[in-house]
């Protein structure tokens, strides 16, 4: 048995933390360490509900799978455009704008 | 409190605590070390709530993969070593920052704990088997298309890595991968 707002509470502080990193920081690749808490804070939340419903398809672990495989391509493409975006203007600073 | 609820919330203190300092740390690696610790301590997470698949494939995904990619990420772009104020922007915008990251907890909270907290309810055991058998029986056509979204994301990541500069530069349009070389 657990208290279901333990979970809960945990989504709503790693969205918190995350949505933070993504408007306060200036370095792109910090950026999306935030963009990686808020996509956590979704798959905890698929987590929970699958253990708590525990349907035959098995809905919530199933697409929390799927949500880490769409993580990890997005993850990719970005560090690929961030490289791009630091040969073009020799520095990743989302705040200057482009040359 | 149960013996998982008091599990769950050490558990969970340590990876509120690693977010919430992967975002406000001044040092960039450290802000991926921190992350490192987050994700991983997640899946502890997983672990209490049954989910043992989930689980593993957070460690060997996020925790294996993506902090890797972040760190070169953090190389490649001379990410400088030690504690660098710039790369954080205006105090102003900070507090705007810590005011949205609040009201986003408290908007989740406002709406997730009414609707679904406050009862005592049992975890499933975690199954692996009837995961698998699921993910290969039901789920098996989003499954193929994920392995099609990877196949693009991969090659899309190739061709924006190995986009030709303005000034063209001979040397570096010929190297074998692109861009991340120079």
């Amino acid at each position: 048995m657990i208290h279901l707002w333990l979970p809960l509470v945990l989504v709503c502080i790693l969205a918190g933390a995350g949505a933070y990193g993504v408007i306060a920081r200036r370095n792109a690749v910090l950026v999306l360490i935030g963009v990686e808490l808020m996509l956590n804070a979704a798959n905890l939340l698929f987590v929970t509900m699958g253990s708590v419903r525990g349907d035959t398809l098995r809905t919530g672990h199933v697409l929390a799978l799927f949500l880490i495989t769409i993580a990890a391509a997005e993850m990719g493409v970005a560090l690929a455009v961030i490289l791009a975006l630091f040969r073009d203007r020799g520095h990743i600073d989302l705040s200057e704008p482009g040359s | 409190m149960t013996t998982l609820d008091i599990l769950f919330g050490a558990v969970a203190l340590i990876t509120a605590a690693s977010a919430v300092l992967a975002v406000t740390t001044q040092n960039l690696v450290h802000a991926a070390l921190w992350l490192v610790v987050a994700l991983g301590t997640l899946a502890g997470c997983y672990l209490i709530l049954g989910a043992e698949l989930v689980a593993l494939v957070q460690l060997l995904v996020y925790v294996g993969a993506v902090v890797v990619l972040v760190l070169f990420a953090l190389m490649l772009t001379h990410a400088p070593i030690g504690r660098s104020p710039e790369q954080s922007s205006s105090p102003v915008q900070r507090i705007a920052a810590a005011a949205i990251g609040a009201g986003t907890s408290v908007l989740f909270a406002a709406v997730l704990l009414p609707a679904l907290g406050g009862e005592l309810r049992p975890t499933i055991a975690g199954d692996t088997k009837g995961i698998a058998t699921q993910l290969f029986g039901a789920w098996v056509w989003p499954f193929e298309l994920l392995s099609l979204l990877l196949l693009v994301a991969l090659i899309a990541a190739l061709a924006v890595s190995r986009m030709p500069n303005k000034d063209p530069d001979p040397s570096a349009a010929s190297t074998l991968v692109g861009g991340k070389s120079a």
